[in-house]
């Protein structure tokens, strides 16, 4: 039978890792994410699986070294938090412009600038938009659980080497610092160098005599084939909206208006659904789990149902765009958030879904 | 006896001094005529080549002129964004200790942009090898003031000069670097001559064999030309790299086996 621990949500990232078979982690410093790199350090995973823990200089660097591993076909990863993610969306346009798999686990704070160190959702665009330079997506995981924490883990870098292309795990301050309870999967092996070479023939492993040189670049100088290269990235990007859309739905079947919610948004708006319920309301939650890609259609056909579509985010209103895209004027689609890191309380949700929705 | 011998003979096996790496592909090099980089580029393919450790060495290329420098060199390679070439090796070699890793990187690459990957892979004593060509100059895009660009020297972006008053001082990275405790091996070369290719060859060989020790960081900056960027015809370039950079670059080791040099 498996061990279930009490951890916090960082602190299952770091072992979850570690259990993944991970071959390295590459980090820096900062609030609420510490943890992630305080845990390595303490289990010492290069005893226990031979896994590379590295706190490098910067946050700049530390994206650049995963750049590197990734290439090398190795299970790399980082965590930072949201000005730090910042500093990394150069490496990870390079990342995705190179498709290499990797994760990267984004435990967010409110800002802009250096902001607060309190939780927030105010990272959404950075995170499903791109962030960096150029036409690229991630897939973006959000959990609401550090159950999820550890769960997205594995299924990330599934996903990073399925597609070739960086995951990023959207936490907040919240899920990184509560602790829960959490069920760890078994030990998985790191894949050995010859392993490595089958798997992911284009890695740059050291040129042998049986194959072509493996050059690892995001660079094409000609327009033409940087647009062909374009249009390889987007059919691809298409065919993760097509299978990879994770989401939850609670009480939706006969609900009458709806709140989409990710993350720890989601755990205080299941709160707010309970009451509304309670003095009659027929409301339904939808947690989006992937952000990207984003459970569209599923909105969409919701939007048929419903009189009316509140999103709650822990920012000034991003997600709600999208929701609005999917819904595309059939419904009315507001939104409710706390900004800075403060955290919404659910009778605020119960009161803002009355005032917007009910009767606005 | 003259008109005995042929294009075929010349060319026989037995007959050949010297022929061209097969670790350097037939593709043009897409530097200027007279640069320093193909001879750079050719002496660190051949070093592999005679070290034998073609599927056991990684590169990393840099930005600027030498960004392509991975369609010239036969092995794998691994093209980083500005200046962090040496966070992108550390990384490969930390995950494959056994592999030779290193760098190629110019002087905005490296001691511009990319300062701090320099010197915290280098203090950190990160156990690869850096190949650093310095032509005071950003070659690439259009010839402005490098890091290492002399006082009084024009660039487009120093078109009367560099003025130290306004634009600050050259950075002499790589004797800062030879005083942290993480560098292995430091020295400064020249291709502008065979004596010098000879030399600078000897060093790049050194700084892979030190490798094998696992010691540190070696570092080899190469002073180069930049015609193009200094706006002279490659003899003129040669003539006023030596007259002008190498008394501010002075070339030779400047630590070995982990001890400055005092010379």
């Amino acid at each position: 039978m498996t061990e279930i621990k009490l951890m916090k949500g960082n602190e299952a990232v770091a072992e979850a890792a570690i259990l993944a078979g991970a071959d390295g982690y590459f980090g820096y410093p900062i609030t609420p994410q510490s943890e992630v790199l305080e845990y390595f350090m303490i289990e010492k995973p290069h005893e226990r699986t031979g896994m590379v823990i590295l706190q490098a200089e910067s946050e700049v660097a530390a994206i650049n070294m995963v750049y590197g591993g990734a290439a090398a076909g190795k299970k790399v990863m980082t965590s930072s938090s949201s000005p730090g993610v910042s500093l990394k969306q150069e490496g990870l346009s390079y990342i995705a412009g190179a498709e290499l798999p990797c994760l990267i686990v984004n435990v967010q704070r409110g800002g802009p600038g250096l902001g607060t160190i309190q939780p927030s959702q105010s990272d959404y665009f950075q995170s499903v938009k791109g962030g960096g330079h150029g036409d690229y997506k991630l897939i973006v995981l959000a959990p609401s659980s550090v159950q999820e924490m550890a769960d997205f883990v594995s299924l990330g870098f599934d996903l990073a080497f399925k597609y070739r292309n960086p995951v990023m795990i959207l936490s907040d301050g919240v899920i990184g610092q509560m602790m829960e309870k959490v069920e760890f999967k078994p030990q998985q092996k790191r894949l050995t160098e010859e392993e490595i070479m089958k798997k992911c023939p284009w890695a740059t492993t050291g040129k042998t005599p049986d194959r072509e040189r493996n050059i690892i670049t995001s660079l094409e100088l000609v327009s033409e084939k940087q647009e062909l290269h374009n249009i390889k990235l987007q059919k691809k990007y298409k065919k993760m909206i097509d299978t990879e859309v994770l989401f939850e739905k609670f009480d939706c079947d006969d609900a009458e208006y709806l709140i989409v919610a990710f993350g720890s948004s989601a755990r205080i708006c299941s709160k707010a659904v309970k009451t509304l319920r309670e003095n009659g309301v027929k409301v339904g939650l939808l947690r989006p789990i992937t952000l990207f890609p984003f459970p569209t259609e599923e909105i969409n056909k919701l939007a048929d149902q419903v009189k009316g579509i509140l999103s709650v985010e822990m920012n000034a209103g991003q997600m709600v765009e999208d929701i609005r895209l999917a819904v595309n004027g059939k419904v009315k689609v507001e939104h409710f958030g706390r900004m800075g890191g403060v955290i919404a309380m659910p009778n605020e949700v119960v009161e803002a879904l009355n005032n917007k929705l009910i009767g606005g | 006896m003259s008109e005995n011998i042929g294009i075929k003979d010349i060319i026989s096996e037995e007959n050949l001094v010297y022929s061209k790496t097969k670790l350097m592909t037939d593709k043009t090099l897409s530097y200027c005529p007279g640069c320093g980089h193909g001879t750079a580029h050719r002496i660190t393919m051949e070093i592999v080549e005679e070290l034998g450790i073609q599927a056991d060495t990684v590169g990393v290329a840099p930005v600027g002129c030498s960004v392509l420098a991975y369609e010239f060199m036969n092995v794998d390679m691994q093209q980083a964004a500005h200046g962090r070439a040496p966070a992108v090796a550390t990384a490969l070699k930390r995950l494959m200790p056994e592999k030779y890793i290193f760098t190629y990187q110019g002087d905005g690459d490296l001691a511009a942009i990319g300062t701090a990957e320099t010197i915290h892979a280098c203090n950190r004593g990160e156990n690869f090898t850096i190949i650093f060509v310095n032509n005071g100059i950003y070659g690439m895009t259009g010839g402005q003031m490098a890091p290492t660009t002399l006082p009084g020297m024009k660039s487009s972006t120093s078109p009367f000069g560099r003025d130290v008053e306004l634009m600050g001082n050259p950075l002499k990275i790589t004797e800062l670097i030879a005083q942290l405790p993480g560098t292995h091996y430091v020295t400064r070369q020249a291709v502008h001559t065979p004596g010098n290719v000879r030399k600078a060859k000897k060093a790049i060989r050194k700084a892979f064999e030190n490798q094998t020790l696992n010691k540190g960081i070696s570092f080899v900056e190469i002073v180069s030309n930049c015609n193009s960027g200094w706006k002279m015809t490659p003899l003129d370039a040669n003539k006023w790299m030596v007259d002008n950079m190498f008394p501010f670059y002075p070339l030779g080791d400047i630590k070995v086996d982990g001890e400055i040099v005092n010379k």
